[in-house]
């Protein structure tokens, strides 16, 4: 065991050289391989609410597998939807797709950090109506369906995500 | 809903409503939008609610950019008596709703008894108007304001000469009511309270006002439902009543009910009524079943 000591410390070393680099390498607002929006300031705070505390949630959806499945069947609906389509559009799905992946599972309680915009920044100019918002909670819906994820803990989840619609409901 | 039919709606609903929806029908309006089941079903007095009690919500599946509409047809079995009814209900923007409603109390063959001869039947028709104040009962989840709304129901009884004999002052009336609903959505309830100022006999199907009591009284309407899944909802609902005629109690009502949405175009609510004791007589619990179609 006291041999394991200066090896974690090596460890400890190595983990922060990467988190140094990272903080000097891409900036959220700016990834490899995804659109670039306009720099703004990273907080978890832009999630909009919480985390659930509670960690029979996060574990109702699978972890953080399950919320990528989740996302990612949301988004293959989303993008494909004769409604709500033409508002995702405009926007490259890779960027879209971490950020709410990184979104879903900050408020599931899964240790995330959001590095997202605010919700209102986010949405800002997209139009979105509140039916369309009803519709992209419906295909969320189907996808945590076919996750597995119980009815009730579906709800405390868009429990979390409704009162954003002040933020996400914008007139063009 | 096609283009064609949205602008038939829409000059059907301009003609009727005029300056109302007017200037929002200039543009085109939206359909659906709203969750499945959070439309709510038809009361028995054509509202957007439960079965028994009026709620918050306005009828239909709009939002706030959208008209929704839906009709309704209700039957109660009970030991001596039937009774049905069956209406139209609209709402608009997530904000107004206008109901019209028929009901049919049916005496069959306790009518008889009652000297009323067989098959005797009171017709009442509802004319009913809400206003959401304040709140959305499914997004506000981070406050405890629940969604209100107020609202009015006009109630003309089609059997004055009878009314006036059991001594029903009146054959018409207006309850006045405010309902708060709100959707607990991290327990997956619907809680809802109404408290309605009424002067009517069993809902005004044996007039209004009487002998004991011919002024306005708070009435209150509760219910709480279950959502267990997208599509199925459990509850139960309470009605406390008045007593204004001298010739027969009357009770307040409950009932324990399941709703079951196919879809947002047609939905059903199943119940177990208990309406207590009905113009003399006694221990009045039987079967609702209720069918809504719409959008």
């Amino acid at each position: 065991m006291r041999r394991a000591v200066p090896f974690a410390a090596a460890l400890m070393l190595i983990a922060n050289a990467a988190v140094a680099q990272e903080t000097t390498g891409p900036q959220p607002w700016a990834m490899p391989g995804e659109e670039t929006v306009d720099p703004y300031t990273v907080s978890d705070a832009n999630a909009g609410t919480g985390p659930i505390t509670d960690p029979k949630v996060f574990a109702a959806f699978n972890g953080r597998e399950g919320v990528a499945r989740i996302v990612a069947t949301t988004l293959d609906l989303a993008y494909a939807d004769a409604r709500i389509g033409p508002i995702f559009k405009p926007f490259e799905r890779a960027r879209v797709e971490r950020t709410l992946t990184e979104h879903f599972c900050y408020v599931l309680g899964g240790g995330c950090a959001y590095t997202g915009r605010d919700m209102n920044a986010s949405h800002k100019d997209m139009g979105v109506k509140a039916a369309d918002m009803g519709r992209l909670v419906e295909l969320l819906q189907i996808a945590m369906d076919k996750e597995g994820v119980p009815f009730a803990m579906q709800n405390r989840f868009l429990a979390k995500l409704a009162p954003m619609k002040r933020d996400v409901i914008q007139k063009k | 809903m096609n283009t064609f039919t949205k602008k038939v709606l829409a000059a059907a609903l301009a003609v009727s409503l005029g300056l109302l929806a007017g200037p929002a029908l200039a543009q085109d309006f939206d359909t659906g939008g709203k969750l499945l089941l959070t439309g709510g079903v038809s009361t028995i007095e054509g509202a957007g609610g439960g079965g028994l009690a009026t709620w918050a919500t306005t009828t239909g599946y709009a939002t706030e950019d959208g008209i929704g509409a839906n009709v309704h047809a209700t039957y109660v079995s009970l030991p001596d008596f039937e009774f049905r009814t069956a209406g139209v209900a609209v709402g608009l923007f997530d904000r107004v709703e206008i109901s019209l409603a028929r009901q049919e109390f049916d005496t069959g063959a306790t009518g008889a008894k009652l000297g009323l001869g067989k098959g005797f039947t009171f017709t009442q028709d509802v004319v009913g108007v809400k206003v959401v104040i304040v709140g959305d009962a499914v997004y506000d989840q981070d406050r405890w304001l629940p969604q209100i709304a107020i609202g009015a129901q006009y109630k003309t009884n089609d059997q004055g000469a009878i009314v006036a004999a059991i001594g029903g002052k009146d054959d018409s009336g207006v309850d006045y009511y405010v309902a708060a609903t709100k959707v607990l959505l991290d327990r997956s309830l619907v809680v809802n309270g109404t408290v309605r100022m009424t002067r009517a006999n069993q809902t005004g199907l044996l007039g209004f006002g009487g002998p004991n009591e011919d002024g306005y009284t708070p009435q209150f309407e509760g219910s709480v439902a279950w959502l267990a899944t997208k599509r199925l909802a459990f509850g139960a609902e309470y009605r406390t009543k008045p007593e204004n005629l001298g010739f027969a109690g009357e009770d307040d009502w409950a009932d324990i009910f399941v709703a079951y949405a196919f879809n947002k175009h047609l939905s059903v609510t199943a119940a177990y009524v208990d309406l207590g004791d009905i113009a003399t007589f006694k221990d009045q619990r039987g079967f609702y079943i209720s069918l809504q179609a719409g959008f």
